[in-house]
């Protein structure tokens, strides 16, 4: 079971205890530039990506940032791929006013390597010193728009270049359902003014899940932001890209990706001796280790064209890969959280990126309903240290040190303190100067989890620092079975157990 | 001369002082058991020195700051000339006067030293900065509880001027009375501070001088908002009760540079031991008087803005340039005298009486003990925060 930086070993109650395990990597595409160029080509509703090139137009390319994939992807990128066949299809047609734009929203600005990781070096060092590649600035006045209001009153914001440009090409990688579709552009270019309609505990409360679009509130906001776009004028060409679950490959984690009751002498061999290594680091040598692993993925699929369109048949792909049948919900579910989410890449797990991970993404990884039962219990191992980033999740620590011992309620905490944090000067100046996440990014990392505080019973973190786990309102364990304990007070003697081994990621479709 | 009576007496030998010294660094207040204090049960009280003193009886007497620095051999040499040895310690007294219960303002300034014409301080009613310590006709001593001429209040009896005479209301009982001089020292403070409306203020350090501060603060001179740093949850928790309707926030010591910043919204600067706030606080209150919280207090207070001690320093090493680059102001607060309120001049010890009764003070004396248990109340006192406590006492009451 993944705990943080390290993994643990726990044996479950075997008469009323399952366990899900992620469905086995699908075969990749042989040709992943082939696809790419055919997907141009032949896109879904739409004209071929040549066919809306001309010279003298202006042509801006958005692609994800950071937090995706997780963990990052071994060169090349398939980013990098899709660019450099976006970029030959250009130059063919002549465009020269070709901007790149790293869709960040709220995230941290990535730095020169890890554009140059995302987009390639010929295309980094082609743009960049000519200052045709660089982080979307959501605190810059003067690079964003306000092109009107939905019908539900909530502010439409994007890129001014965007706004301005002939065609938005937007590049995604799609690692989970909820990735891609008119978020990409809606969010990903947009800013506090507008997000805010989206990412609050109210819109987070009514998704249910958020990886599945047609129950989810978020995505039914972005969806109507995408829908003034589209009628203010801004044409966007969506390329989205799905990957298969091969997170291990052959590296010295592969054991992971195995079955535990089909592991041989020689894998248990292998799991012991990696865990103990890993014991045996200092921690930054772990975490160094840990946060240097490039995963191998294999490319699924990649359908380009109209962004409704292409979102349904990508969507379908996602599932494809991580969708599992599941009977029935739970009495008590099991996590086991990683050393990364989406907002710490080469980066610190910190308390509240952990409630994320654990409430607002694996919680969330269900269509239908939540794998727990309503009243039911999460138990999710991690260490969940107090350590914080300073460079990237500056107002990460002042959240934990100022909200998290006033309330852990998102409602309350959107109203007290929200926006102090939003308009802090500080944290402006770190956000657009340096590397650091917008300072209301941690209260989005708390809203994510909203739905499931409504839903659940309690939270027990196993091995994790018990002041740090009492201020995220959590209750600590020290073993399993100490937790297991704790949950029968909560849903019953003798419950059932449901481990949920991600990752790899998977989601579970609860009959 | 009444014979039988018992007091904690503070003598003069080096031997154990030193004693205490290396005690103390083995545990605090662990000076307390082999320090230079003994325990005399055979107390003969001081002579009237002149014919205005009068005997009074102690009913409770605090441990203060300044009594643990004594009895653990961390006194400033500064102290020198303005005490005199042996003394009885205890300053904090509320005490028995012809049945009549008094508190004294421990002082010792011009009038109880028979000099006339009293000094310039003295004479414009600030006691506290009194000029003649070492004169007239009683050893020299900053303080009652400091003197050798006066006795102190950790005994069964001693001495004391009209002077410093104050009748306790009726409403204000032991417990409450023993904090109005603890709290005379905190408002004085607080109100040196001079916190004008609009402006941010914080306090370092949550102990009672912290806490009464905090109230002071909040009675006389509101902060638009107030931050606090306090070790122990508890001090946390009475530090934004006694803020009352004051915006306050109270954070651990080592928060307190981030907070301060968040609550003013500035930048910041710097890292590790640099780090401070761009701007910061208009006024801070140190109510500690370490390196560290004077070093806390120059990084979050604004340029040009005031930093007030109230905590007693001592020997320390704090680096100053922030004083001159920042153009801070920084200012000592002790002891009380006169204030001026609105306008009005008022005794210190007037408003603290008032204050202790309006906030409630009386609740911070969290544990008393009788004389023979010395050594527990010290260390208790000594460790006070860590064990949920803020104020201990001696009670005396017993005896009578
Ligand atoms: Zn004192
Ligand atoms: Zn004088």
């Amino acid at each position: 079971m993944h705990h943080g930086e390290q993994f643990r070993l726990e044996k479950l109650p075997a008469d009323r205890s399952r366990i899900i395990y992620p469905p086995e990597p699908l075969e990749p595409i042989e040709d992943p530039d082939a696809a790419i160029r055919e997907a141009l080509e032949s896109p879904i509703d739409s004209e071929p990506l040549r066919a809306l090139l001309h010279a003298g137009m202006k042509l801006t390319i958005a692609f994800d940032d950071i937090s995706l994939p997780l963990p990052p992807m071994r060169r090349p990128d398939i980013r990098q791929r899709v660019i450099e066949a976006v970029l030959d299809l250009a130059a063919e047609a002549g465009v020269d006013d070709v901007h790149l734009i790293a869709a960040l929203a709220l995230h941290r600005r990535m730095t020169e390597d890890e554009l140059r990781h995302a987009v390639g070096d010929r295309v980094y060092d082609a743009l960049a010193p000519r200052g045709q590649l660089y982080n979307h600035d959501a605190e810059d006045p003067d690079a964003l728009v306000v092109l009107g209001e939905t019908r539900h009153g909530e502010e439409v914001q994007i890129s001014r270049r965007a706004a301005e440009s002939d065609l938005v090409v937007y590049v995604n990688i799609n690692l989970v359902a909820m990735d891609g579709g008119w978020k990409s552009t809606a969010t990903g270019l947009s800013g506090y003014q507008a997000l805010r309609h989206h990412h609050n505990p109210a819109t987070m409360k009514k998704s249910k899940s958020f990886m599945d679009r047609h129950s989810s509130e978020l995505h039914s906001s972005n969806w109507r932001q995408g829908e003034v776009l589209r009628n203010s004028g801004v044409k966007v060409f969506q390329i989205e890209t799905t990957v298969n679950n091969d997170i291990y490959g052959d590296g010295p984690m592969q054991v992971l990706a195995k079955r535990e009751w089909e592991w041989n002498l020689a894998d248990r061999a292998t799991f012991m001796a990696a865990r103990a290594g890993l014991d045996r680091m200092s921690p930054p040598a772990r975490r160094k280790v840990m946060h240097g692993w490039r995963a191998p993925y294999g490319l699924t699929s990649v359908q380009a064209g109209e962004v409704e369109a292409v979102h349904e048949v990508t969507t379908e792909n996602v599932y494809r890969q991580q969708l599992v049948e599941v009977e029935g919900q739970t009495d008590v579910v099991l996590f086991g959280l990683p050393y990364i989410s989406p907002y710490n890449v080469d980066s610190i797990m910190n308390p509240i990126l952990v409630h994320c991970l654990g409430l607002g993404y694996f919680f969330n990884m269900y269509r239908g309903k939540p794998l727990v039962r309503e009243g039911g219990v999460v138990i999710m191992s991690h260490p969940t240290a107090p350590e914080f980033n300073p460079v990237h999740h500056p107002s990460y620590i002042d959240f934990f040190e100022e909200v998290l011992v006033e309330t852990t309620d998102p409602v309350e905490m959107e109203q007290r303190f929200e926006k102090r944090y939003a308009d802090d000067e500080w944290y402006r100046h770190l956000y657009r100067t340096g590397n650091a996440y917008h300072g209301v990014h941690p209260f989005y990392m708390w809203y994510w989890g909203a739905h499931a505080l409504d839903h659940v019973g309690g939270v027990i973190v196993v091995g994790g620092d018990p002041g740090t786990v009492r201020r995220l309102g959590y209750r600590p364990a020290t073993t399993m079975a100490d937790a297991l304990e704790m949950a029968s007070d909560v849903v019953g003697p003798r419950p059932s157990i449901t481990y949920f081994k991600n990752p790899p990621l998977m989601m579970a479709d609860v009959k | 001369m009444s014979r039988g009576h018992t007091a904690l007496v503070y003598e003069d030998e080096p031997a154990r002082f030193g004693a205490a010294l290396a005690a103390s660094k083995l545990r605090t207040g662990g000076g307390a058991s082999v320090g230079p204090l003994r325990r005399d049960d055979d107390f003969d009280p001081p002579e009237l020195p002149g014919p205005e003193w009068v005997r009074i009886q102690p009913r409770l007497s605090g441990i203060c700051g300044s009594d643990l620095a004594a009895v653990n051999g961390q006194s400033s040499r500064w102290f020198e000339p303005i005490i005199s040895l042996p003394f009885v310690p205890g300053h904090e007294v509320v005490a028995d006067h012809d049945g009549t219960r008094v508190l004294i303002e421990p002082v010792l300034g011009c009038a109880a030293r028979a000099i006339e014409p009293r000094c310039d301080p003295c004479a414009a009613g600030d006691l506290g900065n009194c000029e003649r310590l070492a004169n007239g006709c009683i050893e020299p001593g900053l303080q009652t509880g400091f003197c050798e001429s006066t006795g102190g209040g950790w005994s069964t009896e001693m001495i004391a001027h009209p002077s410093q005479l104050h009748e306790v209301p009726a409403e204000l009982d032991d417990e409450s009375a023993v904090m109005v001089e603890p709290a005379a020292c905190a408002l004085h403070g607080a109100l040196a501070a001079g916190v004008s409306p609009g402006e941010s203020a914080a306090v370092i350090g949550a102990g009672t001088m912290g806490l009464a501060a905090i109230a002071a603060l909040a009675r006389w001179t509101p902060p638009s908002a107030l931050l606090v740093a306090a070790k122990h949850g508890h001090q946390r928790e009475l530090s934004l009760e006694l803020a009352g309707p004051v915006p306050a926030s109270a954070v651990e010591p080592s928060e307190i540079v981030r907070a301060s910043r968040r609550l003013t919204g500035s930048m910041m600067l710097g890292s590790g031991a640099h780090q401070r706030v761009a701007g910061g606080v208009d006024v801070t209150i140190d109510c500690v008087g370490t390196a560290e919280s004077l070093r806390a207090a120059l990084a979050i207070t604004r340029p040009r803005g005031r930093v007030v001690v109230i905590g007693m320093p001592g020997v320390t090493t704090v680096d100053l340039t922030p004083l001159w680059q920042r153009e801070i102001s920084v200012r000592g607060a002790y002891t009380y005298g006169t204030e001026s309120l609105g306008g009005e001049q008022i005794r210190t010890f007037a408003l603290a009486m008032e204050l202790v009764a309006s906030a409630g003070l009386g609740r911070l004396v969290s544990a008393t003990y009788p004389l023979e248990r010395a050594t527990d109340a010290l260390v208790h006192a000594a460790t006070a925060g860590s064990r949920g406590a803020t104020k201990i006492a001696f009670d005396t009451r017993s005896k009578k």
